[in-house]
This record gives C-alpha cells, sequence and structure tokens, in this order.
C-alpha cells in the first residue's frame, strides 16, 4: 500500500479528474450569483435577483407543480410494483420469474427516444391528449428496474423464515408480509421511492415527447434556453434543480446503506 | 398451490402495468411501421414501403454510422480514462478506496439534463470558456469552434459517462486475487509484464461492460447533440425525434426505431455473454 505516497501519479490524476467532473457544477453554482446577464468571466458581483426572478416566475411555479405531482405519483406507484415484483422473484423460484426480470429491466437499456415516441403513439391511438399525467405513467416504467434492484437487494438480506414464523404465530400470508417484511423493508422502501422520484423530476427525454403543454420542469427549462436573456434565470434554476437531487440522491445512498447493514453482519 | 397463487397475485400488477405501458407501445410502434400515414385512409393501408425506402436512404444510413461512430469514440475515450482511475482506487488508494469512488459517482446522481447544459455554457462561443482565455489573452478573438460540433457532443458525453466506465472496470480490478500479482513477481515477472499478463485480462470483462455502460445509452441520444451538438453533431436519434415531432412521418420514424431497438437489443445480448451480473452492479458494496 502506498498509502503514504500522496502525490504519486495516480493520485495527482485522480484528483485532476474530479477537478474536471465537480468544475461545470461548481460553475453553475457560481454563476448564478453573477450580477450580470452574460454568462462570461469575469465575474461581476453578487446578487440574489436570479432566485427572486425564479420565485416571481408563475410558468415555471406551474411547471415545478407538475413535476413534483408526477414525481411523486410515479415513484408512489413505482415503489409499490416494485415492492410486490421483489417479492415475487426474492421468495418465489418459479416459471415466469425470468421473463419478468429481463422486461422489467429493459427500460434501464432501451434509448429513451424510442419509450417516448412509442407512447406518443399509444396515447394517440387511445385517443388520450398528451399530458403531464401521461409522463408520469411513463416515469412508472422507467422507475421500476431501480425500485425493484433496491427492494431486492434488502430482501436477500434476511431469511424468510421470519414471515414463516408470524405466519405459525397466526398471521395470515399478506398480513405477515404487512406486519413484517414491509416493515424490515423500509428504509429500502423508502430508498427506492426516492431515487424514482429524482429519475422522475430529472426526466427530459421522454417527458419532451408527451408532456403536450403541461411542461415539467425540465421541459420548461429547456424551452427558455431559446431566450438569451432568461438565461440567468436559467442557470440559477439549474443551480437549485442541482443542489436538490444531489441533496436526496445523498440521503438515498445513505438509506440505502443504513437498510442493507444488517445483511452484511448476519 | 398455495404458493402458486401468492406468486401471480404478488405479479400480476407489476406485469400487467408493463405490459400496457411498455410492451404494448412497442408492438404498437411495430404496426405503425406497416402503415401508410397516420391520418385519413392511409392509417388503415398497410404496406412495405417505410421499410424499403428505409433500406434505401443513404442519408439514414450514414446518420446511423455516425452515430455509431460518435458512440463509439466516446465509450473508448471514456475507457482509456476511466481504467488508470479504477486502476489507482484498487490498487493505491487502500481503505479510502470506496470512499472516493463514491467522490467520483457523486457529480453523476445530479441531474444529467443539467450536466449537459453546464456544457452548453462553458463551450459556447459568447461561453465560459472562450471568455476565460479571452480575459487570460491567450486567444484574441472568441472561437465558435468549441460549441455546435461533433466533438462538442463528444467532450460532453465523455464528461457523462467517465464514472460509470469506472464503476464495472473498479468492481473487476477489485476482484483479482493479489496472491496472483505475487505470484507473478515470485516467477520473475516485472510489475508492467504482470500487468499485461494477469491485471489487464483479468479486468477485460470489467472493461467490456464499462465500454457498453457508455455505448448503449449514447447511441440513442438525441438531447446533447440538440443542446451542444448543432448541424454536424446529429446523430440518429435527432432523425427520429424529426420524423415525429417535425416531419409527423411516424411510420418511417417508428421503422428507423425498430431498426435501433435491433441494435441496442443485440448488443445488451453481447454485453450479457461477455460479463456476468455481479460485474454490471458490483462494485460499491463491496
Amino acid at each position: 500500500m502506498n498509502k503514504h505516497r500522496i502525490f504519486s501519479p495516480g493520485s495527482i490524476y485522480f484528483l485532476l479528474v474530479c477537478v474536471l467532473l465537480y468544475l461545470p457544477i461548481l460553475l453553475l453554482i457560481i454563476f448564478s450569483f453573477n450580477d450580470s446577464t452574460r454568462l462570461v468571466f469575469p465575474l461581476k458581483g453578487f446578487t440574489l435577483q436570479w432566485y427572486g426572478k425564479l420565485y416571481e416566475n408563475r410558468e415555471l411555479l406551474k411547471a415545478l407543480g407538475n413535476s413534483l405531482m408526477i414525481g411523486f405519483g410515479s415513484s408512489l406507484i413505482a415503489t409499490i410494483l416494485g415492492t410486490m415484483g421483489a417479492i415475487a422473484i426474492v421468495r418465489f423460484k418459479l416459471p415466469g420469474r425470468s421473463v419478468f426480470l429481463a422486461v422489467s429491466a429493459l427500460p434501464l437499456v432501451i434509448p429513451y427516444v424510442i419509450f417516448g415516441v412509442s407512447l406518443l403513439i399509444l396515447i394517440n391511438e387511445v385517443g388520450m391528449p398528451p399530458s403531464a399525467f401521461a409522463a408520469g405513467l411513463a416515469h412508472v416504467i422507467i422507475s421500476i428496474p431501480y425500485a425493484l434492484l433496491i427492494i431486492s437487494s434488502r430482501l436477500v438480506g434476511f431469511p424468510d423464515n421470519l414471515e414463516e414464523a408470524a405466519m405459525d404465530l397466526g398471521a395470515s400470508y399478506w398480513g405477515a408480509l404487512l406486519k413484517v417484511t414491509i416493515p424490515i423493508c423500509s428504509p429500502a422502501l423508502l430508498a427506492a421511492f426516492l431515487l424514482c422520484f429524482t429519475i422522475s423530476f430529472d426526466e427530459y427525454a421522454i417527458a419532451s415527447f408527451i408532456v403536450g403543454t403541461d411542461a415539467t420542469l425540465p421541459v420548461y427549462l429547456f424551452s427558455q434556453l431559446r431566450f438569451p436573456t432568461r438565461l440567468p434565470m436559467v442557470v440559477a434554476l439549474a443551480a437549485v434543480l442541482m443542489t436538490v437531487t444531489m441533496a436526496v440522491m445523498l440521503f438515498t445512498e445513505w438509506l440505502r446503506r443504513v437498510g442493507q447493514s444488517p445483511a452484511k453482519k448476519g | 398451490m398455495e404458493n402458486r397463487r401468492r406468486f401471480a397475485s404478488l405479479m400480476g400488477p407489476p406485469s400487467l402495468y408493463l405490459f400496457l405501458l411498455f410492451l404494448l407501445p412497442l408492438g404498437l410502434m411495430f404496426v405503425y411501421s406497416f402503415r401508410a400515414g397516420i391520418t385519413g385512409p392511409a392509417h388503415d393501408v398497410f404496406t412495405l414501403d417505410n421499410y424499403r425506402s428505409f433500406l434505401t436512404n443513404s442519408h439514414f444510413h450514414r446518420l446511423f454510422w455516425r452515430s455509431a461512430l460518435i458512440s463509439l469514440t466516446i465509450s473508448v475515450i471514456s475507457s482509456l480514462l476511466a481504467y488508470p482511475l479504477a486502476y489507482y482506487l484498487v490498487f493505491q488508494a487502500g481503505r479510502n478506496r470506496v470512499t472516493l469512488m463514491t467522490l467520483l459517482i457523486i457529480p453523476a446522481w445530479t441531474s444529467y439534463l443539467l450536466r449537459v447544459f453546464a456544457w452548453k455554457l462553458i463551450l459556447g462561443s459568447s461561453g465560459l470558456l472562450n471568455s476565460l482565455l479571452l480575459s487570460l489573452g491567450v486567444i484574441e478573438k472568441a472561437s465558435p469552434m468549441l460549441i455546435y460540433s461533433r466533438s462538442a457532443v463528444i467532450v460532453t458525453l465523455v464528461y457523462v459517462w467517465v464514472p460509470f466506465v469506472a464503476l464495472p472496470i473498479f468492481a473487476a480490478l477489485g476482484r483479482i486475487d493479489r496472491n496472483l500479482l505475487e505470484a507473478a513477481a515470485d516467477l520473475g515477472c516485472k510489475p508492467w509484464e504482470a500487468f499485461l499478463r494477469v491485471t489487464l485480462p483479468l479486468s477485460l470483462p470489467g472493461v467490456a461492460a464499462g465500454f457498453f455502460f457508455a455505448f448503449i445509452p449514447t447511441l440513442g441520444e438525441f438531447v446533447t447533440p440538440l443542446l451542444v451538438g448543432g448541424a454536424s453533431g446529429q446523430m440518429y436519434g435527432n432523425l427520429i425525434q424529426d420524423q415525429f415531432m417535425r416531419a409527423l412521418n411516424w411510420p418511417m420514424g417508428s421503422v428507423m426505431s425498430l431498426a435501433m431497438l435491433v441494435a441496442v437489443i443485440t448488443l445488451v445480448f453481447i454485453l450479457t455473454r461477455l460479463a456476468s451480473v455481479s460485474d454490471l452492479v458490483g462494485g460499491l458494496n463491496e
């Protein structure tokens, strides 16, 4: 172990990549406080006016509302469906399992442009207008694989004889799931919910095809890029979104580890 | 019997949802790919013309191969950049390696759209990089060359994917038995020989996984070209988007989507042959 060689070529390279990875994010945050309508060096001075503009912008607040609504709804449904799927594939080794796994993992690799346009065809075929609701339905699909992954890795971590014990003590199968399995999984369930939420909150590609006039926050942000004068406000919005997503993800990762730690001991 | 019923009731709702909102739309897209049009009587006429014109249109092919080439470039550069990172973390960073790996991944947890957006601001002709170089006196007038080009797409997407490519390589390197390296040294291998003949071959499944981690999603990319690509940075995904949103030729767009879907599924199939699932998702949970 070269623990004491802090400045080996490897560590310098690592540091350099880290700086490059964080720099764009930092620049975005720094420029959101810059007192100038143009995004150029040198910095002009400190201001909070762009954040103030965000707060006054009604269109933006409406987009925020849409994003929160479909983010909340889609992650709730994805977590519920993911829990059912996870229990089924972890606890029962029955036929149908591998087909289900393959299909539910497919949204991870399918290009979102393809999924987006196929949904456009679907809503057109059933005569449903494009809406934020349609985007919410789609976000459930792309969230399910993540929910399944998080919840099933928690389920693998504790033995199913706890459920059997509950049933021996008189609980029904479903009662045992609700009173034993679900509570033990609750950190994983919350982590899955939060991860699904950030997926939906951040998703632009699919939403851009099917939200119609109910812009979500990413769709709104994208539409504002056409107006150069609104750029500083968009930067402030981006800074807020980035900070929030990062905070939620850090919390999610922490939860996921807390939820799994008993598994490592046993 | 009891178990079967429980299994079915647990599996039913998620399966139904996946069927109705995932498989059914893709199936409909398949049907649309044979339609002569989407409105009026053309809606009910089925034809192979879309496939015929897709196969004969050299513009589509050019863009398809150009996209593949862009994705290939991104994946190769990302793998080359990520390998030394993973190597450093596994063999030299000691006990801190998982923490440091997490440090690499954290920026990737922020919004993908916004990281691309940040690069648009950095590379723009009146953007940050240009103004920085101007004020430092490195260049005399702003260069518009940085943005709206294929290289802007490549730079941005390499930035996005490097941490994800490093992850499976990190996992693969971490699983190498250190005794093998000691044995190689005992048998007279110089360190670089041991690297070439032991470490590198053993880490190749991880490299392959990392390569595909970047290649598969960038193949279908259309948002990044939209933001930083300009005309020369357009990819196949933009062509599909155009067919649906501007040209309104949905049947043609469906054929193009299906072609890409087949390409992606083939690649995923190859990936699952090359690397085991633990190569793909392992890494941070050690």
